[in-house]
């Protein structure tokens, strides 16, 4: 297990390497570098910090700094289905606390954090620019308008359902 | 600039534009049907994609001969997805709440047989005798769209519809002018700056021009952070050119031959339409080197910011852009003297290059026709909130807080009563109902002790409550605090404690005065916009609604019911209904239990008070009540398990 980690990031760090190569050594791209990378990857790991700091001739302490002031950038590697409840000030007013909280309840994490399973990660965003639709989650990139916490449960559910069908067909191309 | 170039530019324009008018007259052709739909991030949202797909296969299955056409937003959020369909013998008629069955329905009843479907209709978008215009609702007829004017009827993604609406000539006008002819225009005009500030544009403009310094740059902000304001989004989705002409028109003037598109990466559509109309325009020439044959060159980038809602303050976003956290720095010098990279440089909100075509086109004199005399223009909010025809909204300026809200607006809905209305997002302030006659515009939002910000307004009903509200917008600037400041750092996060602390019933005597001094020492003390205006939810709300204030403290009560650990809900025994479990299965911590004669109680302990009961509870019993304080509930025993 701890192998195929590893391995897995050897390769992250091999592609950061060749991706490196694209961008100029000046520090006006800094933050370009770490969008890119974490688009790619996910997050940005602590050694993909480092490489970033070699390359621009900066110290790492720098840009951990600058990562770190923004609200974009990720240290942790988030879950297979990424969960943003919006707090913006509609979704607020209408209740996206709670939603926020059933979520946090229903996978047993807090927001900004990972379930074990790496399966469900949940952020909390401060708006999406949907308030006409508030409360919001957005999960995968879909966004939900008028959330409810029977909707959450829902979600959940249909994501679990979809797993437990991909496996099953999995074992019956196996014993195929 | 010469006759000869001057004809020679006309002559490069004008064979654009005959290429833009049959590329437009071929997707729309007026013997043809069009589909018209709304996909910007709301429609999307609502289920546009569906709609989409069931639109193409009806119309496949079907062999109807009609175009499927993608446009951005119209700004009416609560009727999304909205659908207009043009069809030869009929006025354009819109479709709201579009279903993928609605899809269908209107492709077989409407396309092939005829039959426009009355019941769903929202309205025609032109005066005739069949069906009533939308011109007769308020919510259409008050609003004045220069800036929007295009928005929601054009394919955001072909600059050739642009173009075919009169696109890109104001940047032709432009370029036949000397700059300071187009700096005094819109200096004539009085435009002001829509980012919040309010700031003159054309003396921003006439500043950074008579700086003697070869590099300058224009920067388009639309770094829209703050929580409940999408406008600047759903511009850039909707119609990226008027925004990119108003740019090059900005650098034509200024002497720039750099641009930056700042764009919030959690926009990733407003990034993605973005990239392509600057892609387009340098393609055919209206960007890039020698624009239109003259010898202005301009390139525009786009930089992603990355979450950081001080970054939409103008210091604080170049630091971005040079790769440096993003805070703030001293001023003067002022950007438009020293900015990025130590040049001049503009930066004007979304907004405001989305006015400068039209200024331009149509001439100050008319621009000052629009709006009030200090406030010329028109001003865009995204209303959202306890509010029925939520959305985005552009009135000329003067228009009252209370005809926006109620007569174009709708109101508010399930006949509550209107408690407040928040303006300028967390730097803004609540208005409560006595200043609904307050016109909108810079000057008179400031003195009511609100500001126009980037134009985020929400409505509140009478459930909401005042404190939490201060403390919701407390903890946006808290944690969106750069740090630099100590007053600003440590001073919002005491704010935050206090209005915790009188939110969960722990407040005590002194905390209100404790408050507001810590409010103003907050506001001497720091750098930057955000800790000079943190305070103002915390102080209008104490302005306004002291007594909620009092009630939490005193009598550890929330008078809107919304704070959750002073309020309880518990079921009305004489009204449950033996044997209904609705409310069973909608508790999603299981606190609801059965009593011994088949009706139903709620465990304080396990209830996090989500009010999922409250709402599924069948309307002829209607047994859930919320009560604050808490202590109010009648205790109901679980009984022990057999």
């Amino acid at each position: 297990m701890n192998d195929t980690a590893e391995d897995e990031e050897d390769a992250m760090l091999k592609d950061i390497t060749s991706m490196l190569t694209y961008f100029e050594k000046h520090r006006g791209n800094l933050i370009p570098i770490l969008q890119s990378i974490q688009e790619k990857h996910r997050y940005l790991s602590p050694l993909a910090l480092q490489m970033v700091a070699r390359h621009l001739k900066v110290s790492s302490c720098d840009v951990y700094g600058v990562a770190t002031f923004y609200n974009q950038f990720r240290f942790h590697p988030p879950g297979e289905h990424q969960i943003k409840a919006c707090l913006g000030t509609a979704c607020h007013v209408r209740g996206g606390d709670i939603i926020l909280e059933n979520f946090e309840r229903k996978l047993d994490i807090k927001a900004g954090e990972t379930t074990p399973d790496r399966e469900f990660s949940i952020d909390r965003v401060a708006c999406v620019g949907c308030c006409a639709l508030a409360p919001v989650a957005i999960v995968d990139d879909t966004v939900y308008g008028h959330m409810a916490p029977s909707k959450v449960e829902g979600l959940i559910l249909g994501f679990e359902i979809e797993k437990e069908r991909e496996k099953r067909k999995k074992q019956s191309n196996e014993s195929k | 600039m010469n006759q000869n170039s001057k004809k020679k530019l006309t002559k490069v324009f004008a064979s654009i534009k005959t290429v833009a008018d049959k590329r437009f007259k071929e997707i729309k052709r007026d013997d043809d049907q069009n589909i018209l739909i709304g996909m910007a991030t709301c429609g999307l949202a609502s289920g546009a994609i569906e709609v989409k797909a069931a639109f193409e296969e009806a119309i496949a299955e079907r062999k109807i001969n009609a175009h499927i056409m993608p446009v951005g937003c119209l700004g009416h959020c609560y009727a999304e997805p909205l659908v207009l369909i043009e069809k030869p013998g009929f006025p354009p008629i819109l479709y709201h709440n579009v279903t993928p069955g609605k899809a269908r329905l209107l492709v077989k009843a409407f396309l092939e047989e005829g039959d426009p479907v009355f019941e769903h209709i929202l309205g025609s978008m032109e005066e005739n005798d069949i069906i009533p215009s939308v011109m007769e609702f308020q919510r259409f007829n008050q609003e004045k769209r220069i800036v929007m004017a295009n928005s929601g009827l054009i394919d955001p993604e072909d600059i050739y519809h642009y173009i075919a609406k009169g696109g890109y000539s104001a940047l032709v006008k432009a370029l036949t002018l000397k700059p300071e002819k187009i700096i005094n225009e819109i200096q004539e005009s009085g435009l002001r700056g829509r980012g919040g500030a309010g700031f003159l544009t054309g003396k921003k403009w006439q500043l950074t021009r008579d700086v003697n310094e070869k590099d300058k740059f224009v920067i388009c902000n639309a770094d829209e952070g703050d929580p409940g304001a999408y406008m600047d989004r759903t511009l850039l989705e909707s119609n990226p050119h008027q925004i990119i002409e108003g740019m090059a028109i900005n650098a034509y003037a200024i002497g720039a031959e750099k641009a930056i598109t700042y764009i919030r990466a959690e926009y990733p559509l407003a990034v993605k339409v973005t990239k392509k109309a600057i892609e387009q325009a340098k393609e055919i020439g209206l960007l890039g080197k020698g624009i239109l044959g003259t010898d202005f060159n301009l390139d525009i980038v786009i930089f992603q910011g990355s979450g950081a809602f001080v970054c939409g303050e103008e210091t604080a976003l170049i630091q971005s852009i040079q790769g440096e956290r993003g805070m703030p720095q001293p001023r003067p010098p002022y950007p438009s003297q020293r900015g990025l990279f130590g040049k001049p440089t503009i930066i004007n909100n979304v907004k405001t290059f989305g006015s400068i075509p039209p200024i331009l086109k149509k001439g100050a004199q008319w621009f000052r026709g629009v709006g009030t005399e200090k406030s010329p223009g028109t001003a865009i909010f995204s209303v959202v909130g306890n509010i029925v025809h939520a959305g985005l909204v552009e009135i000329p300026m003067g228009i009252s807080l209370r005809s926006l809200i109620f007569d174009i607006c709708g109101g508010i809905p399930e006949q509550k009563k209107f408690k407040a209305v928040q303006i300028g997002g967390p730097s803004g302030g609540c208005l409560p109902e006595h200043f609904l006659d307050t016109p909108i515009d810079f000057d008179s939002l400031t003195l009511a002790g609100a500001m126009m910000g980037s134009g985020g307004m929400v409505v509140m009903d009478e459930d909401t409550c005042m404190v939490d509200v201060a403390r919701y917008f407390l903890d946006f600037t808290q944690k969106e605090s750069c740090g630099k400041c100590t007053f600003c750092r440590i001073g919002t996060k005491h704010l935050l404690d206090i209005l915790e602390r009188i939110i969960t019933g722990k407040g005590k005597e002194g905390d209100i005065e404790l408050l507001e001094r810590l409010s103003i020492d907050i506001k001497e003390g720091s750098l930057c916009g955000l800790g000079k205006t943190a305070p103002n939810p915390i102080l209008t709300t104490i302005r306004y609604f002291r007594d909620e204030y009092e009630a939490h403290i005193r009598e550890k009560r929330c008078p809107a019911m919304m704070c959750r650990a002073l309020t309880a809900y518990y079921i009305d025994l004489d009204r449950c209904a033996r044997g209904c479990d609705a409310c069973v299965g909608s508790c999603p911590t299981e606190a609801i239990f059965t009593t011994k004669d088949r009706k139903k109680g709620i465990d304080q302990t396990l209830c996090v008070k989500c009010g999922e009961c409250m709402t599924s509870c069948p309307v002829e019993y209607d047994a859930v009540i919320k009560v604050s304080p808490p202590e109010l509930a009648p205790k109901i025993e679980r009984p022990e398990e057999e």
